[in-house]
């Protein structure tokens, strides 16, 4: 087992022997998630701060539970309740909390790039939990792990990832956990909606579903922000769902085997159909939920080890 | 009467296009003579063989006085032009208040006369508040000593406003500088469009925006006949146009900066926001093409686009941290990377850094030639340092270039024949 890091910022500085060393270690926290008694000490005595400069229930909670089964001390910060409308900076709030000694900072910052920042003035791990439209590395992990349950495998896939890629980091993220782990990656969506420059992020790029999701393993939806469909990136949500919603004819087009995923929370009839979500044999959103406490819970414990390691030696 | 004689000098001489041997003589902050050959005379300073080239005319340079001189002040600025080998600093209009009246030109014209040891060559805005809707006292301003008219960094949207903006100040011979970026395509952005800027989850704008830019600029100036400067030219796409409106005839010149000369879109590396410019720095291509440019004279002008910004408004996330570079004393040692590079020579880049801005605001500097204001800087093109932030003299330290490698640096600094930086000989 192979863990470095000292931050878990994104995917782009992890090399694949430790992304399979965050799997492995989750797929035992499977186990545990699983069990009677849901509970283990690795993060005894240590302090997991919160820290949402964004809106989120479901990626807070995650992180939340996973600190809690394996024992540390759990606090939330709401930030955009407090300080950022005190006019305080990013750098002061951070140089305030690392004064109360925190072991594990998990932010989500709107702004790409501002949990580096944050991370080079703090002396604890720090976890990035989503920073703009630059990487929510956890969720591209936790991608893999639903991935590599299902598929029996991590390498040598045909994976399409569909829709609003311009403003994902989901999808930043898993085009470059993907790539690393050497599997075939493409980008479907209209257009307007595919970033400048993806040509050469070594991924195929379609503006066709059937053409996209031809031959796939993995079909990877992701969400359309409600600010985005009128007019402004597409002409309709109506045009949209037609042309790019997952519906059992476009899915028809990929492996008959293939499983569909979706980061949450979904918009159905927008980009999904609600009968494709919910049909077990295909779908395993629900399964991505539980993979996002393991995989945590594995981030958290290997980043904590680092730390304790360091403190040890100076 | 006061004489001085430099000699030994390798001269560079912008005009001529030449680097010979050489002697100034300076009499009453004015050069007298330019001789070749060496004279050893009692009094003469040795100037050991290093260059001597007319003073830098930095166009677009803000001091933040009034409003914010905890940034910069005259002083300040003016300490590091000396020790820059700026010699006249063309300051902006977009400070706070905006300089867009009499009364406030007056007061810039004032503070530099106190506190700055280089000459200031103020401009003004061309619209009242920078706001797009009013065009300030173009006939006052000019009276009141203004060389310019720009709203720095705001594009003005209406044309209407602008057209006949335009055709005023084209009716009392004013330069109009315009900054030249299509608002609506780059609203937001904080880097230019392509791999990076999406791999790094920044918003972005297409190097297109600012040839569209250009373009309806260059229709105004059709339109109206007015004296036009591009503020800065970055891309490789809006050369062509350039090239056009000079080919019809137009009175249209462009600018560079100097950042966009020596710098590319991926020195941002990991959000670091002193490499956060205005318009964002370029790709490769594009600074390799506005070099040539330079070179073959269809781009006129470098400046160092000077803008200080305090500690505060760049520690933070890369969209929210504040555009701009300090450049007065990072000019001359970038330049010279050009230089040692073989791709631009001294008489080149002197041509641009001095010569050009000069002639296209009607000063008598930036010539090497008798009769010219004895503006001058002596710099050694070899001298090697490892640039400290902390060192320069802006009371703002967001250089680009902290911690590289420079090679090139100010020996001494003239205007009007006093020295105002450093020591020869």
């Amino acid at each position: 087992m192979t863990f470095r890091a000292r931050h878990l910022l994104g995917i782009e500085q992890l090399h694949p022997i430790e992304i399979a060393t965050v799997l492995d270690l989750a797929d035992s926290y499977v186990d545990l998630s699983r069990g009677a008694v849901k509970h283990s000490d690795r993060l005894a005595g240590l302090t997991q701060i919160n820290m949402f400069f964004e809106n989120s229930t479901r990626t807070q909670a995650s992180f939340e539970l996973a600190g809690k089964r394996l024992g540390a001390d759990v606090m939330n910060m709401a930030m955009q309740a407090s300080s950022i409308k005190k006019g305080e900076t990013l750098i002061d709030t951070a140089l305030t909390l690392n004064a109360m000694h925190p072991d594990l900072l998990v932010v989500r910052h709107p702004h790409s790039g501002a949990v580096d920042l944050l991370a080079q003035k703090v002396t604890c791990a720090v976890l990035n939990a989503g920073d703009g439209r630059h990487e929510h590395p956890t969720q591209a992990l936790l991608d893999a792990l639903t991935i590599r349950r299902a598929k029996g495998r991590l390498h040598r896939l045909n994976i399409a990832i569909c829709g609003d890629i311009a403003h994902s980091r989901v999808a930043r993220s898993n085009i470059l956990l993907l790539g690393k782990m050497e599997n075939r990656v493409r980008l479907v969506g209209p257009p307007t909606l595919i970033p400048s420059g993806a040509a050469d992020w070594g991924v195929e790029v379609y503006d066709d579903m059937a053409k996209g999701l031809e031959g796939c393993d993995v079909v990877m939806m992701l969400r359309l922000q409600k600010e985005r469909m009128d007019g402004g990136f597409i002409p309709s949500e109506r045009e949209y769902y037609h042309r790019y919603g997952l519906d059992a004819e476009k899915l028809a087009h990929a492996k008959e085997d293939a499983i569909v995923m979706h980061p949450g929370p979904m918009n159905r009839g927008v980009e999904i159909d609600g009968t494709i979500a919910d049909d077990i044999n295909r779908s395993v959103i629900q399964e991505q939920v539980e993979m996002g406490v393991a995989v945590r819970m594995a981030a958290m414990d290997l980043l904590a080890q680092n730390l304790r390691e360091e403190r040890s030696n100076g | 009467m006061t004489e001085l004689r430099l000699t030994n000098a390798r001269l560079i001489d912008p005009e001529a296009g030449s680097e010979r041997l050489g002697t100034v003589t300076i009499r009453d902050g004015v050069l007298a003579a330019v001789d070749d050959g060496v004279s050893m005379a009692p009094g003469a300073i040795d100037c050991r063989g290093k260059c001597l080239a007319p003073g830098i005319v930095d166009i677009g340079v803000k001091v933040c006085e009034p409003g914010e001189r905890h940034k910069e002040s005259f002083r300040s600025a003016g300490r590091a032009a000396a020790a820059g080998g700026v010699t006249t600093m063309v300051t902006r209009a977009d400070t706070l208040p905006v300089i867009d009246t009499p009364e406030t030109l007056e007061f810039v014209t004032r503070r530099a006369a106190q506190d700055s040891p280089v000459r200031i060559a103020p401009m003004a805005a061309l619209t009242k508040g920078r706001a797009g809707r009013e065009m300030v006292e173009i006939g006052f301003l000019q009276d009141a000593g203004a060389v310019a008219f720009s709203d720095g960094d705001t594009v003005t949207t209406d044309t209407k406003v602008l057209s006949r903006a335009f055709t005023y100040a084209r009716s009392l011979g004013a330069l109009v500088i315009g900054h030249v970026q299509e608002p609506g395509l780059s609203a937001g952005a904080a880097v230019t469009s392509g791999k990076f800027a999406s791999l790094k989850g920044l918003p972005a704008v297409s190097p297109m925006a600012e040839r569209m830019g250009l373009d309806r600029d260059i229709a105004l100036v059709e339109m109206t006949g007015v004296k036009y400067h591009a503020d800065q030219i970055t891309t490789r796409r809006a050369l062509p146009a350039l090239q056009r409106a000079k080919a019809n005839g137009f009175d249209v010149t462009a600018g560079t900066s100097i950042h966009h000369l020596t710098l590319n879109l991926l020195d941002v590396g990991e959000y670091r926001t002193f490499f956060k410019i205005k318009p964002p720095l370029r790709s490769e291509t594009d600074r390799l093409a506005v070099v040539e440019a330079v070179a073959s004279g269809l781009v006129d002008t470098i400046s160092s686009m000077h803008t200080p910004q305090d500690e505060e408004s760049k520690r933070l996330p890369f969209e929210e941290a504040a555009s701009g570079a300090v450049g007065l004393e990072t000019l001359l040692p970038a330049a010279m990377r050009l230089y040692h590079a073989e791709l631009l020579t001294l008489p080149q880049l002197f041509r641009a850094m001095a010569l050009n801005p000069a002639k296209r605001l009607g000063l008598p500097q930036g010539r090497l030639s008798p009769g010219a204001p004895a503006d001058l800087v002596l710099f050694d093109p070899d001298a090697p340092f490892v640039l400290d932030r902390f060192t320069l003299q802006s009371k703002s330290k967001n250089t680009p270039f902290d911690g590289q490698r420079m090679e090139g640096r100010v020996l001494a600094t003239w205007v009007s024949g006093a020295l105002v930086h450093g020591s020869a000989g």
